[in-house]
């Protein structure tokens, strides 16, 4: 396999960090809450069929600055345009979580820009008769047995390398949480329900069973309102943090949905 | 030295065990607690209480905002302060403030207080705190890092409708208005004075400095986590080419008085305790929402053994949450108690050492019953306010007071008229 390939593209909100790594049919990957501090393990099994290129979205490690990001209205651009800077228009997307809110919103505003869809439980919905966790409102160090079934595991890919210093890895994950919460803040419905009927393209909807911060009834929510022909895949024992729960489990499924 | 009497009005019921059993005095506080017959008594007792510090002396009485929080039944001061401009005639009336971030359009609150301060004669400080995280991002759902720009744009807001001569069109980046055009204009001119609650960041510094607004510093940890804080500020004017003026400045301090200091600690310390160990009983899960701390300031906090030491940098002391089990908030100096020359040789050196020439003085705290809070009153007002009275006047101007109209044009509320057929 391919080694993992770091790029900078420009963005009118800065430049942006690119990983690559794989050959084959490029796919995007635009990724949740506290963003890609390390390269994970489901994009690395994903990498074995197809080149999976995961830009970051500003504020998430390796993204420009998102100050200047106001409104939801401001986020979508800026994920449309995130996506056109990696060149790869038409390309497959995949969004998780946070990214997966910003993916739908890139699908429903570019059709032009998305070939197949996958949504790995994306925030954007809320339904008050099952409520979003506030992943936001948690003591500090609880937060990961909230996201993951594996909490330790996902703090351990979270871990400080010896390379980066104390100050920077922290910040880099504060400034994530900050963009998570200024996109979701305070975790209604971000208008995405206004925009789903626009979504025309094949889509997969992956959700832990297990999820304890978007409980799994919406993936049912998402494949109503969305307009294409939708697939949901649940995933047992895995949570919020699907993709880091379930590896190899994801990487198969979105293998298979995106395949011809 | 200007003393200034304030009330948290604090819910008075929570059950001895209310730590063990509940997780939050604030934001999820259980609404079963509540019972509206113990609000009607409270709030009645808490503006008799606000009134009768006026009646003593005391030189503002003092009301701020808090949402969705037992220690404080004031989700809008200005209801309150209102009430107050009608019962009291001399005293000023300092609202210690409104959280502007969270009115859409701040032409709201500009109205509001104007009319206080027409109703009071201009007795008004308008004080404007950025507001707690509880307050803010969770019971008001703001979001966490447009919270701050959001407070400073509303305070631009705020003080061109007052200062303006004609209708204006405002377009902020949150603010977009075609036609701002408060009215009543408030009776001071070109507006109230503006106070300041901060938490001890610089860039609130700067704006206090570069608007001439009054900067305080209300920690419920008495005067000695103000000195760090405090000093931050002078070496900041200084650096900025401010006058050392203490009337610039002010401070919050729980105090106690009785004839002794043992007296004073057996009749405060259960008022002290039912706050430091009911009423601060936060769920720590709401300390902290991403954004509301700037990444400078959290940058700053971790670079700076020292600020993280004294507290300096944190996000406020109502954002601090800790276990108060152990707490000697008398032996700390969280509360000031003694006999009144015990109290009044501790406030007056706290003051020079601080640099400050406004106290505002929780003289109710807890489930303090409005006997002892009277007593304490009185007491403060008849044999410690004399002493430290004359503090700073000789030398400095207080120009952050409110300037009210002269006595004789003031008006007074008629008698009610007995019903006559």
């Amino acid at each position: 396999m391919s080694e993992l390939i770091e790029l900078t593209v420009a963005t009118p909100a800065g430049s942006a960090r690119v990983w690559e790594k794989g050959t084959g049919a490029p796919v995007v990957y635009l990724a949740g809450l506290g963003g890609l501090p390390a390269w994970p393990s489901a994009l690395d099994a994903l990498a074995k069929t197809r080149r999976v290129v995961a830009p970051s979205l500003p504020g998430f490690p390796g993204g420009a600055d998102y100050e200047r990001l106001d409104d939801i209205f401001d986020w979508s651009l800026a994920a449309v345009d995130l996506v056109q800077a990696t060149g790869l228009a038409g390309a497959d997307l995949i969004g998780a979580s946070v990214g997966g809110a910003l993916a739908a919103e890139v699908a429903a505003l570019r059709p032009d820009l998305v070939r197949k869809l996958v949504l790995i439980a994306p925030y954007g919905l809320f339904d008050e008769a099952a409520p979003i966790a506030d992943v936001f409102a948690v003591k500090t160090g609880e937060q990961s047995a909230l996201l993951a079934r594996d909490p330790q595991a996902y703090d351990a890919y979270r871990a400080r390398p010896n390379s980066a210093s104390e100050m920077d890895w922290t910040l880099m994950q504060v400034r994530a949480e900050m963009a998570a919460a200024r996109i979701l803040w305070p975790l209604g419905d971000t208008r995405l329900s206004k925009r789903l009927f626009r979504i025309t393209q094949p889509t997969l909807i992956i959700w832990g069973a297990e999820d304890r911060v978007i409980p799994p009834v919406y993936a049912a929510k998402f494949a109503e309102a969305i307009a294409g022909k939708t697939t949901i895949v649940t995933i047992p024992q895995a949570g919020h943090k699907v993709e880091f729960d379930a590896p190899v489990a994801v990487a198969d499924a979105i293998a298979k949905f995106l395949k011809g | 030295m200007r003393s200034l009497w304030f009330h948290l009005m604090p819910y008075q019921d929570l059950q001895d065990n209310f730590k063990d059993e509940h997780k939050s005095v604030w934001v999820s506080i259980d609404r079963a607690l509540f019972d509206s017959q113990r609000g009607h008594e409270l709030y009645n007792e808490y503006m008799d209480e606000l009134e009768f510090a006026a009646a003593q002396g005391f030189d503002a009485i003092c009301v701020n905002e808090h949402h969705a929080n037992a220690y404080g039944m004031m989700p809008s001061p200005n209801l309150i302060a209102a009430t107050l401009a009608r019962r009291t005639s001399d005293a000023a009336i300092c609202v210690m403030g409104n959280s502007v971030a969270l009115y859409n359009p701040p032409t709201r609150v500009a109205e509001e207080m104007a009319m206080i301060d027409c109703i009071s004669g201009g007795r008004l400080i308008a004080g404007f705190p950025v507001g707690t995280a509880m307050d803010t991002c969770y019971a008001y759902g703001q979001n966490p890092g447009l919270l701050r720009p959001r407070y400073y744009e509303a305070i631009d807001f705020i003080t061109r409708a007052w200062e303006s001569d004609q209708p204006f069109a405002f377009n902020g980046r949150f603010n977009q208005q075609r036609y701002v055009n408060a009215w009543p204009r408030p009776m001071q001119q070109p507006r109230p004075p503006i106070w300041i609650p901060g938490s001890g960041s610089i860039e609130t510094w700067d704006m206090c400095a570069e608007k001439d607004y009054l900067y305080a510093y209300l920690s419920y940890f008495g005067w000695q986590a103000s000195a760090g804080v405090m000093k931050g500020f002078w070496n900041r004017m200084k650096e900025l080419g401010q006058e050392p003026n203490p009337f610039h400045a002010g401070f919050l301090q729980f105090v106690g008085v009785a004839e002794t200091r043992a007296e004073a600690e057996k009749l405060y310390a259960p008022h002290a305790d039912y706050f430091y160990n009911r009423s601060l009983h936060l769920d720590p899960a709401f300390s902290s929402p991403p954004g509301y701390t700037t990444e400078d300031s959290i940058r700053a906090r971790m670079g700076s053994q020292v600020a993280a030491a004294s507290g300096a940098a944190s996000g406020g002391p109502q954002t601090v949450s800790r276990d108060y089990s152990k707490t000697r908030f008398f032996d700390e100096g969280h509360v000031i108690i003694g006999s009144p020359d015990e109290v009044a040789d501790k406030l007056r050196e706290v003051a020079i050492q601080l640099n400050v020439g406004n106290i505002l003085l929780l003289l109710h705290f807890g489930d303090m019953p409005r006997d002892l809070t009277e007593y304490n009153t009185s007491l403060f007002a008849k044999k410690v306010m004399p002493q430290i009275k004359g503090l700073f006047e000789d030398k400095w101007e207080h120009k952050w007071w409110p300037k009210p109209i002269a006595q004789a044009k003031r008006q007074q509320p008629a008698p009610v008229a007995a019903f006559t057929s």
